[in-house]
């Protein structure tokens, strides 16, 4: 009997949902510190970049209409399936130079962080909104909106960490994304639009692109159907080049430095970044019957 | 209605029939042409031209129709050069409201009439239907053809409605056929109707209502530019398209473009004998133009939803 022959995966890139191949027919080939390969992957052009973000808008009135509790399962979903891969996650994070104490502590890490922002989903809006104290007969009160679609660049060192870090909340509080993964560790991002695809997730609310930051960063930062753009590689060329193009549309553009291996970055204001404050001025005569003044 | 001489009106159970795989084939292959930065904006400029701005709803109001007719002749006005639309397109009710708000800019009056969309009405109603927004001042009439007559065979009585109904257009408006593609069926049934069509009067003939869900479509309007192509090569006289529903992408409109101008060539290229019946289009458009002229990637929430 002959040999068998390996069956190799097409990376592709996920865009609405769906698994296409780049429009532009492009790849690159990331190596590792031991010059192996990790494969072709998809050298993502700006038109699909506009793609992606056409989808993530299509999907943002859905989801953000979605129950908090509704938004929290999937959240949760996706930490089960992840589970159900850890050793995929683990044998690619150490393809990726991770050691494997590494690989477990980050596959670990990223299921506890989905999690952990699954459970935020129904909270945020209690601890951010508020009945404002306001000097006429009006009850006065503010409540937060998802700000849009937000761009993540993720984070190049930390490939699943990186990525999960920050698209957990950005989610959680009813925006949807697109994210552009670690240029030379894309291996996680692709295997995790897997996993998001399925967990329930609609198509649209998280796409992930792999290709070249510098080529596509100018075209994140100046779309102006982006409301806001994540940042967490402390590069303060890039971060100036971001806010500079960033303006037209006034993108909420935030930057992060955290150590993502504590946990730092596990609090609810960073959901709260990408919200937006409404108020409402509500004509009242009497408030209650107590008559006291909020 | 008077005939020319010369045109001898065919028998329609002998209308050509189409092969259906060959067409397909020809419609993807419009599909794949590389259109450079240049002749894009001249193509977007073109398709914003040869647009039917339409609201057919029956929630419309005099309020939604004048806002119409005012972003017909102020597509996005930071972008200084733009064309007009070519038309709007209303019920008869509303005829008389679209032709006072559009007054003087060029842009043309466009009326649905003979029981849209279904049509399914006596002939004197029809009549009277089209009657009416002619005398409110319609420019265009779009008519619906008899689906149900012609799906028994009675040809002649679609014809004639056609026929009577051009009579009363006179020479005050253009008369656009629909033949509702969508419950037509076959490509061979979509020739036959555009023959009759064509044959019994139509200056243009459109392919859908945009009310039911399968509307234009590459192929369809493909069918249908041949049966204009065959009729002008026999008389000389040009009949316009209009495919409607369905199209609301720039590159999906530029396709068109391309198709009408490789099969009827560049004398078809206005909007006197093209045009697109679509209510998002134009948006579309506009943010593809402003993407060329500013280099950043465009938002909706920058131009007028209507």
């Amino acid at each position: 009997m002959s040999e068998r022959i390996n069956i190799l995966k097409t990376y592709k890139i996920y865009i609405g949902g769906s698994f296409p191949r780049t429009e532009s027919g492009r790849f690159y080939n990331p190596i590792n510190s031991k010059k192996a390969s990790l494969g072709n992957f998809c050298l993502s052009s700006r038109k699909d970049f506009r793609n992606a973000v056409v989808a993530a808008r299509k999907a943002f009135g859905d989801w953000s209409d979605r129950t908090a509790y509704n938004r929290s399962q999937i959240l949760y979903r996706m930490a089960e399936v992840l589970e159900g891969r850890r050793d995929q996650f683990i044998a690619e994070l150490i393809l990726q130079d991770s050691s494997k104490k590494e690989a477990e502590k980050e596959v670990n890490l990223s299921i506890d962080r989905l999690v952990y922002f699954a459970g935020w989903c129904d909270k945020y809006q209690q601890i951010f909104s508020s009945v404002n104290p306001v000097a006429s007969s009006h009850f006065n009160f503010s409540a937060l909106e998802p700000t849009g679609v937000v761009a993540i660049v993720a984070n190049q060192e930390s490939s699943l960490l990186g990525l999960v870090s920050y698209m957990a909340p950005i989610i959680a509080g009813g925006n949807t994304c697109v994210i552009l993964a670690s240029e030379n560790k894309p291996f996680c991002a692709i295997s995790f639009a897997e996993v998001l695809n399925a967990s329930d997730l609609p198509g649209g609310v998280v796409n992930i692109l792999t290709g070249k930051k510098p080529e596509l960063l100018s075209q994140m930062a100046s779309h102006m159907d982006v409301n806001a753009l994540c940042y967490s590689d402390a590069i303060q060329e890039e971060l100036i080049q971001i806010r500079e193009l960033s303006i037209d549309n006034l993108k909420r553009v935030r930057s992060y430095k955290y150590d993502l291996s504590l946990t730092d970055v596990e609090h609810p204001y960073i959901i709260n970044d990408y919200q937006e404050v409404k108020t409402t001025w509500h004509p009242i005569e009497v408030i209650g019957a107590s008559k006291s003044a909020y | 209605m008077k005939l020319k001489k010369s045109l001898i009106i065919p028998d329609f159970t002998k209308s050509p029939s189409i092969d259906q795989v060959g067409i397909i084939e020809r419609a993807t292959r419009f599909q794949t042409r590389s259109i450079k930065n240049e002749s894009k904006i001249q193509a977007l400029k073109m398709v914003l031209s040869m647009i039917d701005l339409t609201t057919l709803e029956g929630k419309d109001t005099i309020g939604k129709v004048n806002q119409m007719c005012y972003k017909a002749q102020h597509l996005h006005d930071e972008y200084a050069g733009l064309p007009t639309v070519a038309a709007v397109c209303v019920y008869p009710s509303m005829v008389g409201i679209a032709k006072a708000a559009v007054k003087g800019s060029g842009v043309k009056v466009a009326s649905v009439s003979t029981a849209f969309p279904s049509g399914q009405a006596p002939l004197s109603t029809k009549l009277d239907d089209t009657k009416f927004a002619l005398d409110q001042g319609a420019d265009e009439i779009d008519m619906v053809i008899s689906r149900g007559k012609y799906h028994q065979g009675e040809y002649n009585f679609v014809f004639d409605e056609i026929a009577e109904i051009k009579a009363l257009c006179g020479a005050q408006a253009r008369l656009k056929v629909i033949l509702e593609t969508g419950e037509i069926g076959t490509l061979d049934d979509v020739r036959r109707a555009s023959d009759i069509a064509i044959y019994a009067g139509a200056d243009f003939i459109k392919t859908s209502t945009g009310k039911i869900g399968s509307a234009a479509s590459i192929p369809v309007t493909l069918t249908m530019l041949y049966a204009i192509k065959d009729y002008y090569h026999k008389t000389g006289n040009m009949i316009g398209m209009k495919p409607a529903g369905g199209i609301s992408t720039s590159k999906l409109a530029i396709h068109y473009l391309v198709m009408v101008k490789e099969i009827l060539g560049d004398a078809w290229l206005s909007n006197k004998w093209f045009r697109f019946g679509a209510s998002s289009l134009a948006n579309d458009v506009l943010l593809q133009l402003e993407k060329q002229r500013t280099g950043n990637y465009q938002s909706k929430d920058y131009i007028s939803i209507d």
